[in-house]
């Protein structure tokens, strides 16, 4: 095992949401849901309650007609690396290892079963991408019939969040050694949010191989905690030094400066980032 | 009823008097307990905490009471180690509320963790990068240090110190209570050090994160030395409030003076090294991350600068002050008036650095959120003080907690020889007769 992760290049997945593309039809959300077997309660109405691994922000530029523009923004788990491979703001503090960063795929789990529920990683998480189970999910008649199996479903009392469809990795993985491959494609490893949007805003595959189109779109510079080359990609918070593996594309500054917060006069590429390590 | 387990030498109040105040604790404690139930088989839905508060009332009185439990390992380490022989006169009252607290603390983590059976996975599936692992770990050795300090108080009970046994273990843990001391000295160093470190490491929001030494943020230290600043504080004022309900004089003045006074010199110490950090924070290292420190302080309908101001200047500069000057801290008025307001200082710090950490949006687009709690937050949050309250009225009836009570209220040669229990009538005519002997001179 420890030969075949020398020989072959660890894996950096991530996601490159183009927001010019985004219609915020909320079909990333649902099939997040349905892919996940996220639960949900009969009143959905307090959102502060609301599990939703992916949730679709809208934003304005807070202008008034004819120059009002708004933005939708979705936002799974950002897989934050941190400042130095696996200091995620989460997985740095969970007290008990039941999230955990990957060094060979670079995608922070969720331990359901080993999670005793202490909070700590909501707290940490400036996104908001993880969420408490305050209830036992309840299903309506019939849908544990359509629950995907792949997916433990999770009990009360438990963190969770977006996991990149980690089942699907392993799905694609064991096709790939079933057929005598080692290397899994581009296409055999996708989410449900990627394949569900109808507008192809976004893109998802390894940042680390210059193949995949994420790698292409983001030209990330691995040298300084993967930053985007593009001028057009961001991350969300980007000053923190999350290192989220969660890109955002947009042709519009005000869209790409409301990822981040900036003093009065500073401007968004002209913000050195500063190191917590 | 009960006078045979009543210190010699001490009058307590009558059985009636001491069951009923025990009734009224007990039925709080009793909502709290129900609460609590409802907690463990409901759910954490029990509460008003949501995603954006994962902590919320239970995190901020679990850092207070241990904020204000602090005056256990600190009076601890000035008794023992430190060599200050006056405070032996205080020591095992702040022994028992440091065990209170510390209690308390550890059952409002049992009841705040959504899966309260997996509790021991902190122990057993230990990330060591984590603060609240140290917490978990440094928390559990104090308390069990607590035990064993507290534990030959409980010995002295008159009845239990007639058996040799636990005569002899008495005095022998009394002999060696130095190693205690220091040991949980040492330990509490790091779990209220980690405490902070709980809300200083979070780098993902920067109103909490500091920076600082290697993986120790500023947090850390100060979280330490406000606890050791504070905690005499509150150990002073429950003794304060103690004398006022038992209507005696328990410890000398010149015991309590010499506490507030070094409490004092740790709160200004405190304040300044709080004022440093505040403003570091403030200048360097919120405005490396894009926000001005005002924007903390803005835009919505509760946390104001009014905020940092009360815990800083009303809490923190007024009451070092006031405990530092001779006239202000003899004067008992203007004593209880500081360490009350030294109390609510580190309540506010705690519940700053919990709920205001909570509240403050970090993304952009996101909005303040604000949390009131359910009534079972409040009522499993009131238990441990029901509990507290218990204890101490147990621990006042039935033990030696405080080794001048009987030089400072003498009872007359009939029942001095004998732990005293009074009914109403005969009490009011003993009062009246010890209000007309002189109280001993200090030494």
């Amino acid at each position: 095992m420890k030969q075949e992760q020398t020989k072959h290049r660890p894996k950096r997945y991530g996601m490159v949401i183009d927001l010019d593309k985004c219609t915020g039809c909320g079909s990333c959300m649902v099939a997040c849901m349905a892919e996940n077997n996220v639960p949900f309660k009969k009143d959905e109405s307090d959102k502060l309650l609301s599990i939703t691994w992916m949730r679709v922000y809208k934003i304005t530029n807070g202008k008034s007609f004819p120059d009002s523009d708004i933005c939708y923004i979705p936002r799974p788990c950002q897989h934050c690396a941190g400042q130095h491979e696996g200091h995620s703001p989460c997985v740095s503090v969970c007290p008990a290892t039941a999230t955990d960063y990957s060094r060979e795929t670079g995608i922070v789990s969720q331990i359901y079963t080993r999670c005793f529920g202490c909070r700590y990683c909501m707290a940490a998480c400036p996104y908001h991408a993880r969420y408490f189970n305050w209830w036992d999910p309840v299903w309506p008649d019939g849908m544990e019939k359509y629950l995907n199996p792949d997916v433990s479903p999770r009990m009360r009392g438990v963190v969770e969040k977006c996991s990149f469809c980690f089942h699907r990795y392993q799905a694609a993985k064991d096709k790939a050694y079933l057929e005598g491959r080692r290397v899994v494609e581009e296409d055999e490893y996708q989410t449900a949010c990627t394949q569900a949007c109808p507008a192809g805003a976004i893109v998802f595959g390894d940042l680390n191989n210059p193949d995949h189109l994420v790698h292409k779109l983001v030209k990330p510079d691995l040298k300084n905690g993967g930053r985007p080359r593009n001028p057009e990609v961001f991350r969300l918070l980007e000053r923190l030094g999350t290192n989220p593996k969660v890109y955002y594309k947009s042709s519009r500054q005000w869209v790409r400066k409301a990822g981040d917060n900036y003093l009065p006069g500073e401007k968004p590429g002209a913000v050195i980032q500063k190191s917590h390590s | 009823m009960d006078s045979a387990l009543i210190p010699e030498g001490v009058k307590r109040c009558p059985t009636w008097k001491f069951l009923l105040a025990l009734a009224i604790a007990g039925a709080v404690l009793l909502w709290g307990v129900v609460a609590m139930l409802m907690v463990w088989f409901k759910g954490l839905n029990q509460t008003n905490m949501n995603d954006y508060y994962g902590f919320a009332l239970w995190i901020w009185a679990d850092l207070a009471f241990i904020a204000l439990g602090g005056g256990a390992f600190f009076t601890g380490l000035l008794r023992y180690i430190f060599g200050i022989k006056e405070l032996k006169n205080i020591i095992n009252y702040a022994v028992l509320i440091g065990f209170i607290c510390y209690s308390s603390a550890l059952l409002i983590l049992a009841i705040d963790i959504g899966q309260p059976l997996r509790g021991w996975f902190i122990f057993w599936h230990a990330n060591v990068h984590s603060m609240l692992t140290e917490v978990a770990f440094c928390l559990s050795c104090y308390f069990a240090v607590l035990c064993i300090e507290y534990l030959p108080l409980v010995l002295e009970n008159r009845q239990l110190d007639r058996v040799p046994f636990f005569h002899n273990l008495s005095h022998n843990m009394h002999e060696t209570m130095a190693v205690f001391a220091a040991t949980g000295a040492f330990l509490s160093f790091f779990h209220q050090g980690s405490l902070g470190g709980v809300s200083g490491v979070l780098f993902g929001r920067p109103f909490s994160f500091r920076t600082g030494i290697n993986v120790w943020p500023w947090t850390f230290f100060l979280f330490t030395w406000s606890a050791a600043a504070y905690g005499p504080c509150f150990t002073l004022s429950i003794t304060w409030l103690t004398e006022k309900i038992s209507g005696k004089k328990l410890v000398k003045d010149n015991v309590v003076e010499l506490l507030a006074k070094i409490a004092g010199w740790m709160i200004i110490t405190y304040v300044v090294a709080k004022i440093i950090d505040t403003v570091y924070w403030a200048t360097v290292t919120a405005p490396s991350l894009g926000f001005k420190w005002t924007f903390f302080y803005s835009n919505n309908p509760l946390y104001g600068k009014w905020i940092l101001l009360t815990e800083i200047v009303i809490c923190g500069i007024i009451p070092g002050l006031l405990l530092i000057s001779g006239p202000t801290r003899r004067n008992p008025t203007t004593r209880i008036i500081a360490l009350l307001l030294g109390v609510l200082g580190v309540s506010i710090n705690r519940w700053v650095m919990v709920l205001q950490v909570m509240a403050v949006p970090v993304m952009s687009f996101d909005k303040w959120v604000l949390y009131y709690p359910s009534w079972q937050e409040v009522a499993t949050t009131l238990l441990p003080v029901a509990y507290g309250v218990i204890m101490i009225l147990i621990s006042y009836r039935y033990l030696p907690i405080f080794p001048q009570e009987a030089e400072l209220n003498p009872v007359d040669s009939v029942s001095a020889s004998d732990g005293v229990e009074l009914e109403d009538g005969q009490q009011d005519e003993k009062e009246a007769q010890t209000d007309g002997q002189a109280v001993p001179a200090e030494a």
